[in-house]
């Protein structure tokens, strides 16, 4: 097994709510990420799945520090940079890189693509010195697939999935070793998905990068991923290697987003069970005792509301169900059919 | 395309191919400041108001190349009377040649107008631009600030302080950009608060990126266009009220040539004598006109998508 190059430890972001104008009282706070812990294998892929407001936007803003943690701990080489700043913190920041979601915001619209992608040269300037860079610049749009002539055009001049890869080849011109992809491909049309996929799925080969890869959508995240977290309320809910998740979900939630994901084919379609969650996901603000998914969950009990499912191997489980999962009653189910 | 055989995934048709395919590749790199110069230089607007504001500075500065009369020189015996030989604008109500008063004025107007935008465009904007940009306590009193000065009155305000300092040139134009900054300091604010939150400015910090450098790569030029639009408007308002204030007798006073001057004693007897409000009040038009031109010409330049 590779050793871990990012390892998070009990990561909490709350975003506190406060009342007044002048002086401001906090009267409570949104618990966007609540105590998250896993690693980040070099040269993985490690896809983290939820539902809209579970967290997984904030999480790679905590990771990137872009925002700044509550508490808990991001260890990078054994290095905790959640509290790092100035000179540290941009040293850093050259090793781990963020892909947005959204073309059309993420690149400023007054730069030149030759501007926007040369930008992480200007800033680390130790990395290609100052005649190389227009090179630099545009051997990174020949590796992601663009024309090295399109340097002296502005972002509304490219297409959607151009774009993103105007944003991959900024994210990799400091050469970094990890990836974070916030949605990288939800803001695309399904064509231009696959293509960007694979040129991520490419430039890992060709980078040995490692990549956390946020998305909703589930197939996508299976193809990408060597490992899949499931998050949902700020919370982790199960995580395994994509065949341990996909094919032996053990916590009710996945195995109720699994049973989501269309399948194509009409006859097992007719076969399979399709778990339909009742109600709204709870406020973070003001999220449920004991296990968060209790409101929802078809199993839930006494116990459940009581005492704080944690995130490791249920005893009962064994073969591939046996994975970390954050549930009293965790059994195996095989939700999506085509297994 | 020889990406191709490095990238199997190329198979998108660049949607404004014509236009770029004629660029040679050694073509040099260009920025914004660059693109939006070479785009300039060619648009017709830009060239005429720039034109025009030219000679109106080089008037300002030198009203003797085209009046050779003095704006004191006046006899009463022409008092209001319509344009004559040598005196094309004809004479006002003291029998001066609105001419050259009008051509003696512009220094004095342009002078008001230009310092009081460029003075309340530049604190404004650097105060309501830092405001907006950092947030926090320095936002909050930075906006009640600028909120205590919109709540000055006018006229009220120009009566206390001008009779107060005395109506020089560098008082009136102080006490505008006093009253003039918080407009803009709000809409420099409001303008940064959105650049700020777009994905752009964020990917920047990823990157490792100062607070200087976002400020003047990422949100300044954002950020810009709607302050050059509202400084160019409130450049005639500042000369309007220049004259106003003159005209409640606290601003500039004779002998002094101004057109705010000229245009306030002309409207009492704009009846009778109608050419001694047009001339004056037409070159403050033009005035105002070319600059807000220039703004705009501007602003669209600072924009690839508008070229």
């Amino acid at each position: 097994m590779a050793e871990p190059i990012l390892e998070v430890r009990d990561l909490v972001k709350h975003f506190p709510l406060t009342q007044g104008v002048l002086l401001k009282k906090q009267i409570g706070a949104v618990k966007a990420v609540d105590g998250v812990s896993f690693d980040l294998l070099r040269g993985e892929t490690l896809g983290i799945v939820g539902e809209s407001g579970c967290g997984k936007s904030t999480l790679a803003k905590v990771l990137m520090n872009l925002e700044r943690a509550t508490s808990g701990q991001v260890l990078y080489k054994g290095e905790d940079i959640s509290r790092l700043s100035g000179r540290a913190l941009k040293a850093v920041r050259r090793n781990i890189q963020m892909v947005f979601q959204d073309p059309y915001t993420s690149l400023n619209p007054r730069m030149t693509v030759g501007d926007i992608i040369g930008e992480p040269f200007e800033i680390h300037p130790e990395v290609a010195p100052k005649g190389d860079r227009r090179r630099a610049v545009q051997d990174l749009l020949d590796v992601v697939g663009l024309n090295p002539e399109y340097i002296n055009r502005y972002p509304h001049q490219f297409s959607g999935g151009q774009r993103q890869r105007i944003g991959i080849a900024r994210g990799l011109a400091l050469r970094p070793e990890v990836i974070i992809a916030d949605e990288p491909v939800s803001a695309l049309d399904v064509s231009v998905q696959a293509q960007v996929v694979n040129l991520l799925e490419k430039l890992q080969d060709e980078f040995e990068l490692s990549y956390m890869f946020i998305a909703h959508d589930l197939s996508i995240v299976r193809h990408i991923s060597d490992r899949v977290g499931v998050m949902y309320l700020g919370k982790m809910v199960e995580i395994g290697t994509d065949t341990q998740i996909y094919d032996h979900p053990t916590h009710p939630y996945t195995q109720a987003l699994l049973s989501a994901v269309p399948v194509p084919d009409p006859e097992a379609r007719e076969g399979r069970e399709r778990i339909i969650l009742q109600g709204d996901v709870p406020s973070p603000a003001n999220p449920p005792s004991g296990c968060r998914f209790r409101t929802r969950c078809w199993k839930a009990q006494e116990k459940c509301a009581q005492e704080v499912p944690l995130l490791a191997v249920p005893q009962v489980l064994s073969g591939p169900a046996a994975h970390d999962s954050a549930c009293h009653f965790a059994e195996e189910k095989d939700v999506v059919g085509a297994a | 395309m020889p990406e191709l055989t490095k990238t199997p995934v190329e198979t998108e048709v660049p949607e404004t191919g014509a236009l770029a395919a004629a660029e040679p590749v050694r073509e040099k790199a260009r920025s914004l400041w660059q693109d939006a110069w070479r785009d300039l230089r060619r648009n017709p607007v830009f060239i005429i108001s720039g034109l025009l504001i030219t000679f109106l500075v080089v008037i300002a500065i030198w009203p003797g190349l085209i009046a050779s009369g003095d704006p004191g020189d006046c006899d009463l015996a022409h008092s209001l009377q319509g344009s004559a030989a040598g005196h094309p604008f004809g004479f006002d109500q003291q029998g001066c040649d609105v001419y050259t008063r009008t051509v003696f004025g512009a220094r004095a107007s342009i002078t008001v107008g230009v310092l009081a935008t460029l003075g309340s465009a530049v604190l404004g904007g650097v105060l309501g631009g830092l405001a907006g940009f950092f947030g926090g306590w320095w936002d909050t009193l930075l906006s009640r600030l600028a909120d205590v000065f919109f709540g000055i009155p006018i006229l009220l305000g120009g009566l206390v302080f001008l009779s107060l300092v005395g109506g020089s040139l560098w008082s009136v134009i102080t006490f505008i950009v006093l009253l003039g900054w918080p407009q803009v300091a709000r809409i420099a604010r409001g303008a940064v608060v959105t650049v700020k939150q777009q994905d752009y400015v964020q990917a920047a910090r990823a990157l490792g990126a100062g607070s200087t450098r976002m400020m003047l790569r990422h949100v300044l030029p954002n950020a810009v266009a709607p302050v050059i639009v509202v400084s160019t408007i409130a450049l005639g308002t500042y000369i309007s009220l220049e004259a106003t204030l003159s005209f409640l007798g606290v601003g500039l006073r004779p002998p002094t040539v101004s057109w705010g001057i000229d245009i306030s004693s002309a409207s009492s007897s704009f009846r009778n004598a109608p050419h001694m409000l047009l001339y004056p009040a037409g070159a403050l038009s033009i005035t105002v006109l070319a600059f807000i031109l220039l703004g705009d010409a501007v602003r669209d330049a600072l924009d690839p998508k508008l070229r």
